[in-house]
């Protein structure tokens, strides 16, 4: 009996604490924080980067081998590109207006931003390369996109050996 | 808004884990993509609660099923286990007393009650939460909201139930940024997408034909800084108001400008940059100013992210393999803080600072790890071989994440213990990098 009497007592104190949910200040509190999660959306399109003309029609008679593939986590040049890099190096010095932007990639191991540096590496090593053999440092770009541009998007170690590169290319022409 | 739910529960078990709890699909028709949600992996003691479908003071279905939305909320945060609709042995609105010896029975601890109103073109939302084993009401109120916020109304009723139960603050309504990829090779379209934390309602506040990268949002939850390719020969770095749909190039000096992330005073960047020569992390007045280095290793140092107003982590490879080291946002001399194997890079901290979560590699691949600040206990949380850019939720209770599935890019959470795993995937193309909002109220 005493029992009952407790909950009926519980029940009383929960309808009036019921009343009390509804009391004004907390239902203020509650319309202030619901917000429209609005969103002004910008396009990026119309790009002219001259990402559409044929790198090959350019390079006129640079060398045409100009990938450098790489070994994972590593920004070393492997022994097999050696007299690859020196063509270009060879090709560069003699014609001083030629222009080259070395690309860096990744593949996608590993975090976003640390292989943009990765990439960076990548491209520095050769451009320090190309230094050596009397290229000017105004006549090459380093610019690196990480693991963002991959040439084979497969998750493989086939995909990954092809991702790990430097792509050379060449910016103005050159008549030699 | 053609939504359709689909809620399959194998059974009710109450066994420590339980693997394919639910899924539910929602067709979200305005962004021509699907979302879907799955938890692949449920909490080991889960609270049960009863979620009685709301009260509707008009003819016909309400415009959204609230009690289904809570439900949802709480059930993917893991330490709620809603009881199934069939289950449920009445279905009292607000301003009923519950008959508790019966929800008792029925294997409720808690019991959520509501009702929905309309009145003209807005509606009122109310709701009543019980403890049924102690038999009293533990809160309630009503919220006055549109149909563009009736589900934010619904987040917000599940905060409350989180808060109220748990004593920690619910991260139901709040948001998260990603960047998804559509398209075949050189005809991308790349997206800095918001979403709400459910994965609806995704929004895109930037379309590029070219990379976007490492989202980081602001303190007041509306601007965003990030990184942009959309100048082929040189990146930058900009800060976009998501309300005004204005952007600002912050940086974007040669070489590398990256990794930007929003100090908690909301007037600085950390970023990096390479322009002095290999990758070093400077900090920067959001607003203009002075541009200050902050390290000076000849290694890689990168991703770094604010531990407090004054405090630095990031990644660098000074030692050999990238390890997360922790400097003074005025520059001086780097901790290391990472030593358990040999790479873990891009860190998130939690609000706190208590935790750590970061990117842990090893010869099985990349997952999800957590460092405990003040035990140094080190645990792997996720069992993926490429998961990256973990970010913690606003309440530091689950870290999202990006991981790889079926060849393609989908968004992970995970709870700090490591007890709950979700997935969150896009049906026209890859997700990644995704950042949570921080709470916006």
């Amino acid at each position: 009996m005493k029992k009952t009497a407790a909950i009926t007592c519980t029940i009383l104190v929960s309808m009036l604490l019921g009343a009390c949910g509804t009391n004004p200040s907390r239902s203020n509190n509650g319309n202030a924080t619901v917000q429209q999660a609005t969103v002004n959306p910008v396009t990026i399109d119309g790009i002219d980067d001259g990402s559409q003309i044929d790198p090959d029609s350019i390079a006129g008679k640079a060398p045409k081998e100009r990938v450098i593939f790489f070994d994972f986590n590593k920004s070393e040049i492997r022994p097999e590109y050696l007299d690859i890099i020196t063509q270009h190096g060879r090709y560069l010095a003699q014609n001083p207006t030629g222009r080259a932007r070395l690309e860096g990639h990744t593949d996608e191991r590993g975090t976003r931003e640390y292989n943009i540096a990765l990439g960076e590496a990548r491209a520095k090593t050769i451009a320090r390369m190309l230094q050596l053999q009397g290229v000017s440092s105004a006549q090459t770009r380093a610019v690196s996109y990480g693991e963002e541009l991959p040439v084979d998007e497969a998750h493989n170690e086939s995909a990954w050996s092809k991702n790990r590169r430097v792509n050379i290319i060449y910016e103005v022409e050159v008549q030699n | 808004m053609g939504n359709r739910k689909q809620f399959h529960f194998i059974s009710k078990v109450t066994c420590s884990l339980f693997a394919v709890l639910c899924l539910w699909v929602v067709a979200v028709s305005n962004v021509h993509a699907v979302i879907e949600i799955e938890i692949t992996q449920g909490g080991e003691s889960a609270i049960p609660i009863a979620i009685v479908p709301f009260g509707w003071n008009q003819a016909g279905q309400p415009p959204e099923d609230i009690a289904g939305i809570i439900s949802a909320d709480l059930q993917r945060s893991g330490t709620f286990s809603p009881l199934n609709r069939e289950d449920l042995i009445g279905s009292p609105v607000s301003g009923d007393i519950p008959r508790y010896g019966n929800w008792r029975l029925a294997g409720a601890e808690f019991l959520l009650i509501g009702s929905v109103g309309k009145s003209g073109s807005n509606y009122s939302v109310e709701f009543q939460l019980f403890d049924v084993s102690q038999q009293r009401l533990l809160t309630g109120f009503n919220f006055k909201v549109t149909d563009q916020t009736l589900r934010n109304a619904a987040h917000q009723i599940a905060d409350e139930v989180f808060e109220e139960v748990l004593g920690i603050r619910g991260a139901f309504n709040t948001q998260i940024a990603f960047v998804s990829v559509e398209g075949e090779a050189r005809q991308k379209s790349y997206k800095l997408q918001l979403a709400d934390a459910d994965g609806q309602n995704p929004q895109a506040m930037l379309t590029s034909p070219r990379p976007i990268l490492s989202p980081s949002w602001a303190p007041d939850g509306v601007r965003i800084a990030y990184v942009s390719f959309e100048n082929r020969n040189q990146s930058a770095i900009y800060v976009q108001d998501r309300q005004r749909g204005s952007r600002k190039k912050v940086i974007s000096k040669a070489g590398i400008n990256g990794a930007p992330s929003w100090s908690p005073d909301g007037k600085r960047l950390a970023v990096t940059l390479s322009f002095e020569g290999n990758p070093d992390i400077y900090v920067l007045n959001v607003d203009g100013g002075q541009t200050r280095r902050i390290t000076t290793s000849p290694a890689i140092d990168t991703e770094a992210v604010w531990a407090d107003d004054q405090t630095l982590i990031f990644t660098s490879d000074r030692s050999g393999g990238p390890q997360l080291y922790e400097v003074s946002a005025s520059g001086g001399r780097a901790e290391r803080i990472t030593f358990e194997g040999n790479y873990n890079a891009s860190a998130t901290v939690s609000s706190d600072g208590m935790n750590i979560a970061f990117v842990h590699g090893s010869e099985i691949g990349y997952q999800i790890g957590a460092l405990d600040r003040e035990s140094g206990l080190f645990q792997t949380l996720t069992d993926g071989t490429l998961d990256e850019s973990p970010s913690f939720a606003p309440n530091g209770q689950m870290i999202i994440y990006a991981t790889e599935k079926g060849g393609r890019g989908t968004l992970g959470a995970v709870s700090l213990d490591g007890s709950v795993v979700q997935s969150l995937s896009l049906d026209t193309g890859g997700v990644r990098e995704p950042a949570w909002s921080p709470f916006t109220n």
